[in-house]
């Protein structure tokens, strides 16, 4: 199972690079999208899988997964959230005011 | 008494909140604004105060009374307060050179409550003892400066913002490959539980590709070389009060986690990493300076100086000596209150200029004296001039450079210094020598001194950091020896 994910994992990263790297304002955002489900399955992996038991179960539990991976996804997946409508906005903005979501017609100009 | 910890970091975040719903009444945003921010400058001294009279000089706080390592601990320690104390300042600088400059249009949206939340969240990153806690505070403070730095949304902010919030959400979903690295090598992340673990694993080779993983991330958000191209055009964008927010405290929060995690937890192998961390301190301080020899903009050859003295704060931590560390924190104090006083002069400037191409403008000195001097001596300071405190950081640096026989990294301390002098004085022939391009009857005095009034604290900071540099160094030397010694920190954590 482990191996599976890790695969997945490294396919949503090479994913997320490829539409960084292109050029389309939109693509960039669906990458950074891409990336951060990669970085959250990953936290997901590394605390262990195919765990049968809940997280706590009190002291005296025989077995249980630990809860930690969890919660951290669970903080990281709302930052993502936010942070991704955040630039969602940015992108509309700009491509609103430069009427282009071509990255390389916004690459400035020298005399600015 | 420990749970005044949790000040820095709640009384900004409340007073943003508060500002939020008074957000079209920008007169008393201002009053509110202003006292809190000078309020949050005493409990920051004050805080200081108590962890230097503390017995172990350092105060920790379990949050929710969680013990250590499981839940998250906030760590005051002499390195954290001492940042806390300098956000607080130039925060509060900032705040009031904003009140002169900013259009009222921009504080109508939303403004001051941003201006708390980065505060927030970079005195909480200063604050807590948990990496997973810093990778959230590390995100408060960013989402505000990807709002700040568009404010207004100008054409220019928000071509170039994009640039930089992309970036930064990269780097932070590194963070969290880090994270998740470390957890599942040593089990847990708390950082002095981590510093204990890692001492005793003895898994070098993961180790290593975990804490280059982190360099990777901080040296992003910290403009080290090769990672530092978003700097200069984004913090150009914005205006002047935002720039030296920007420019005094967001790549320092970078610096201030590499050096914590590289004192604390991977210390494994410091001829490995802290090599490669002084071979990047290198190539930051050269091609930064090279960058900021090469422009004729006021804003931009101050934002490409933010880079060469990175390089500085890095070489400190590269050379690994008590001394050396000692001379980065004297630097970063330096820096953080010297480049925004320097950012502010450019606001200043351009204020009264209307441009920021040094090419345009001329003969400042003249028509405006006072502006002309403090601008000098400020500059000065950075470029390294005795007796001010630019000197004393940089000579501490280079001496423990010497001592430590790194000679390469000496050369190229030296050289940059000279380029940065040069960059600073090409600003004050071309802004403040020549003719002037303003006439006699549109100066305007009352306006200068407005803008003048915030900026000077900062400069006398600077003077007095350079005269009393004897027990200034005392204090960085103190400092040192505690994060070079991390059973210090580990036991008053973990309470053993």
């Amino acid at each position: 199972m482990e191996i599976l994910i890790a695969i997945l994992i490294g396919v949503l990263f090479s994913v997320a690079t490829y539409l960084i790297l292109t050029k389309s304002l939109f693509r960039v955002v669906l990458g950074t999208v891409l990336l951060s489900h990669g970085a959250h399955l990953l936290i997901l992996t590394m605390g262990g899988l195919g765990g049968k038991s809940a997280p706590l179960l009190g002291e005296e539990a025989a077995n249980y997964t630990d809860p930690l991976p969890q919660a951290l996804i669970l903080t990281a997946i709302v930052i993502s959230f936010g942070m991704t409508a955040l630039l969602l906005v940015m992108t509309y903005r700009t491509y609103k005011v430069h009427q282009t979501d071509d990255l390389d017609q916004l690459r400035g100009r020298s005399d600015e | 008494m420990s749970n005044f910890l949790t000040l820095p970091i709640l009384l900004p975040m409340f007073i943003g909140t508060i500002l939020i719903f008074l957000a079209k009444k920008h007169r008393i945003q201002r009053v509110i604004a202003g006292i809190s921010s000078i309020a949050l400058l005493i409990v920051a001294i004050y805080l200081a105060y108590a962890v230097y009279q503390s017995p172990d000089q350092i105060i920790t706080l379990e949050v929710g009374d969680w013990s250590a390592p499981f839940g998250i601990v906030l760590v005051a320690d002499m390195f954290a307060t001492m940042m806390v104390i300098l956000s607080s300042i130039v925060g509060a600088v900032c705040l009031f050179f904003a009140f002169k400059t900013i259009h009222s249009d921009r504080e109508k949206f939303y403004f001051y409550p941003f201006y708390f939340y980065l505060l927030t969240g970079v005195n909480g990153a200063f604050l807590t003892g948990d990496i997973f806690n810093l990778f959230v505070f590390f995100e408060v403070m960013l989402i505000s400066s990807y709002v700040l730095i568009v404010h207004g949304g100008t054409g220019y902010q928000l071509r170039e913002s994009f640039k930089y919030v992309v970036m930064n959400m990269v780097a932070s979903a590194f963070f969290l490959v880090a994270l998740a690295y470390l957890y599942a090598t040593t089990g847990t992340l708390n950082m002095a539980h981590l510093g204990e673990r890692v001492a005793e694993l003895g898994q070098e080779g993961i180790l290593n590709g975990v804490a280059i993983i982190f360099l990777f991330v901080f040296g992003a958000k910290g403009a080290l070389f090769p990672l530092y191209f978003w700097l200069p055009k984004s913090y150009y964008g914005p205006p002047a009060a935002i720039s030296a927010l920007f420019g005094g405290l967001l790549t320092k929060v970078g610096i201030y986690a590499i050096i914590r995690t590289f004192t604390l937890i991977f210390v494994h192998n410091p001829s490995f990493t802290h090599t490669i961390i002084l071979y990047l301190a290198a190539g930051t301080m050269f091609f930064g300076v090279l960058g900021a020899v090469s422009q004729f903009d006021f804003k931009r050859i101050l934002s490409f100086h933010i880079i060469s003295q990175v390089g500085y704060m890095a070489m400190g931590l590269g050379v690994f000596s008590p001394l050396a560390i000692a001379g980065a924190i004297y630097y970063i104090a330096h820096h953080i209150i010297v480049k925004s006083a320097l950012f502010l002069f450019a606001g200043a400037t351009e204020k009264i200029t209307g441009t920021t191409d040094l090419k345009k403008m001329g003969g400042l000195l003249k028509t405006h004296p006072w502006l002309g001097w403090l601008f000098f001596i400020s500059a000065m300071s950075l470029a390294g001039i005795p007796p001010l405190s630019g000197f004393f950081s940089k000579f501490a640096l280079i001496l423990s450079a010497v001592q430590e026989q790194e000679y390469f990294i000496v050369a190229v301390a030296l050289i940059v210094g000279v380029l940065t002098l040069f960059s600073m004085m090409k600003i004050f022939m071309y802004a403040f020598w020549r003719e002037p391009t303003i006439k006699e009857e549109d100066i305007n005095k009352k306006e200068m001194f407005g803008l003048l009034r915030p900026i000077i604290p900062l400069v006398v900071l600077t003077i007095g950091l350079g005269f009393l540099a004897e027990p200034i160094f005392t204090y960085s030397l103190g400092v040192a020896d505690q994060i070079l010694d991390p059973t210090n920190y580990i036991q008053a954590v973990l309470g053993k």
